[in-house]
């Protein structure tokens, strides 16, 4: 029997042929990643291991991320305690507010993460880093400490679920409308411990950008991760990377077997996706957005590290064109990285935001929990292009928030209710030269 | 042994500690806030040995091990759910909160029962109801981290050990 990619990959970081489901290995990690939130408990519980040293300062990425720029007197406490424990240990890859943002969209970008890696992140979505076709998953802040003790992590290999995705993506369809989608389908725990391999045509039609929400998302559905394996596109995205941050390594290409086994598969004929949105207060509760237009909204949120990439602020940006967004509606903007800022701002787009209305902020996690930047406050509604919508997730718990892309959420914001995009701007982006879904 | 506290499905990390007491990573402050969100009784009324039974998903959702901290911190001397959220699962049994799936369990135990648990042999008894129940056990694997009091400790041995 033939072995999944994740099983390779697994494999060559446990040093062993070959590895199966339910089995217990201790990988090697080549980049573990902690965040202003879980950083201060990982350094404490790395205090009491005892051993002093980190294993290999290179191989650590710590990010402020979550309360940054600080939003308090206790949340600037966490950022100092991680910036002591980097200065401490001299780690390379120490990322401030003006120098980094939000990890997930970060460390691609930085070229720290490529194909064939084990990448360990103290953050839930740590399976996003899986769209390079790595493995890639997410632990507590003690996991992470041992990793950084002794640069091994133990792992229960997990069962695969395999997802192909058949057609191409419609207009205004991207990587958050499938997995919306796919979660909808198979429930909020429906891929509980796997890894969820993403496969099938559909794929190859969408962005990095696109990908990289597929992935970020696998934890809403349980996964210990999601993987696409590497083509072309993630092949010349890393290079690309590669070269601009001047950090060669060599990148290892994994491929399922045909023979590899899979505790679930399930084909998505994504040419019947419609835009997506998640109904209070689980992300498996998604209905197309034409079953809840007209639901009157309070803030409009668009960041997190689901949909804060370039590609994301283009589309919002696009169907925003010359509207204003609606009177009764507070608009966040939140560029994921200092980089996608920049990009923003070189675009013009994020001076089309604030003409209409929007407040822009510099790169935080920020309004996506809760914490800062737009908090939502009792009885609010918000449309939010993050990835959770529990109860309580982004202020008040008698708030609601509702998940989409970024075009439904500009649209929103436009319309001052939620609204298909194609009803404030009828034209449709592929006309006006703006990529969505590839 | 404790009173159990039992809530259904899906209860997920942002219930547990909601993340405006994230700034916090003291164990009593954040045990003064477990279940906020879900039971805002709970934090006032739990007494030590207490036992929370949930349903499937316990824990969804972020990282944070301030969610198993909070809870062990109250006092709750075990969570019996349906099934785990895996990263809470880890973050449970590297922080010392015992933690055992038993859906037959959670599926007879009401709130307010006697319940006992026995985390070395995975039993769980309904006294309340005079029922005894076998959880699915812990892997070896693990159950070596859980006699170590925690990953901390099973890292030191093993440092100790190479
Ligand atoms: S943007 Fe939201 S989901 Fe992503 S890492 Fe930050 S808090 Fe977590």
């Amino acid at each position: 029997m033939g072995s999944t990619i994740t099983e390779k990959i697994l494999a060559a970081h446990a040093g062993v042929d070959s590895v199966s489901p339910g089995e217990i290995i201790m990988c090697k990690v080549d980049l573990a990643m902690a965040n202003d939130v879980t950083a201060p408990p990982a350094a404490d519980a790395f205090a009491r291991m005892e051993v002093g040293r980190v294993w290999d300062a290179a191989k650590i990425a710590l990010v402020a991320s979550h309360f940054a720029p600080a939003k308090d007197i206790a949340s600037a406490g966490l950022l100092s305690r991680m910036r002591q424990f980097a200065q401490q240990h001299g780690i390379e890859h120490y990322f401030e507010a003006g120098r980094g943002g939000i990890e997930h969209i970060l460390l691609p970008e930085e070229a720290l993460v490529i194909p064939g890696d084990v990448v360990i992140g103290a953050d839930s979505h740590s399976c996003t880093y899986g769209a390079l076709g790595c493995f890639s998953t997410g632990v507590g802040s003690t996991d992470l400490a041992a990793v950084w003790a002794t640069g091994e992590i133990w792992l229960r290999v997990p069962e695969s679920m395999r997802i192909e995705y058949t057609g191409r993506p419609g207009p205004w369809v991207v990587g958050k409308d499938l997995i919306l989608t796919v979660i909808a389908e198979i429930g909020d725990d429906g891929a509980r411990y796997m890894a969820m391999e993403h496969t099938g045509e559909a794929i190859g039609h969408l962005s990095m950008d696109s990908r990289l929400t597929l992935t970020n998302m696998a934890i809403e559905a349980g996964a210990k991760s999601g993987i696409i394996p590497a083509d072309e596109t993630t092949i010349g995205y890393v290079s690309g990377r590669q070269q601009e941050m001047g950090r060669q390594r060599d990148m290892q290409v994994f491929a399922s077997d045909e023979t590899a086994a899979y505790a679930r598969e399930l084909t998505i004929d994504v040419d019947a996706i419609e835009p997506m949105v998640a109904r209070p207060s689980l992300p498996s509760l998604s209905v197309p957005v034409t079953e809840v237009s007209g639901t009157r909204v309070d803030q409009v949120f668009i960041g997190s590290c689901t949909n804060a990439r370039i590609e994301d602020l283009r589309i919002a940006a696009h169907v925003l064109g010359d509207h204003q967004i609606a009177k009764h509606v507070r608009v966040m903007v939140i560029p994921a990285t200092q980089r996608v800022w920049q990009q923003a701002n070189a675009e013009g787009l994020l001076d089309r935001f604030a003409a209409a209305g929007c407040a822009v902020s510099t790169p935080t996690c920020g309004a996506c929990l809760g914490a800062h930047m737009g908090v939502l406050g009792p009885g609010e509604v918000c449309v939010s292009t993050s990835n959770r919508n529990y109860v309580g997730r982004m202020g008040d718990p008698t708030a609601d928030v509702y998940l989409a892309n970024p075009a439904v959420a500009m649209a929103t914001a436009v319309a001052g209710e939620i609204a298909h995009p194609a009803e404030v701007q009828p034209v449709a982006p592929a006309e006006r030269g703006v990529l969505v879904g590839g | 042994m404790g009173k159990a506290w039992r809530y259904g499905d899906n209860v997920d990390t942002d219930v547990i500690i909601p993340a405006r007491y994230l700034t916090t990573t003291d164990p009593g402050d954040l045990a003064s806030h477990a279940l906020e969100d879900l039971d805002p009784s709970f934090a006032a009324q739990v007494k030590p040995g207490d036992v929370v039974v949930a349903g499937d998903n316990f824990g969804c959702g972020s990282s944070r091990e301030h969610a198993a901290i909070c809870l062990k911190a109250a006092g709750v001397s075990a969570v019996v759910a349906g099934s785990f959220a895996r990263i809470f699962f880890r973050n449970a049994i590297n922080t010392g909160l015992p933690i055992l799936e038993c859906p037959e369990a959670v599926r007879d135990i009401s709130n307010g029962d006697e319940v006992e648990v026995d985390l070395e042999h995975g039993v769980v008894v309904n006294v309340t109801r005079g029922q005894e129940y076998q959880a699915e056990p812990l892997p070896e694997f693990v159950m070596d981290i859980v006699r170590a009091g925690g990953l901390v400790g099973w890292v030191k041995q093993r440092v100790a050990a190479s």
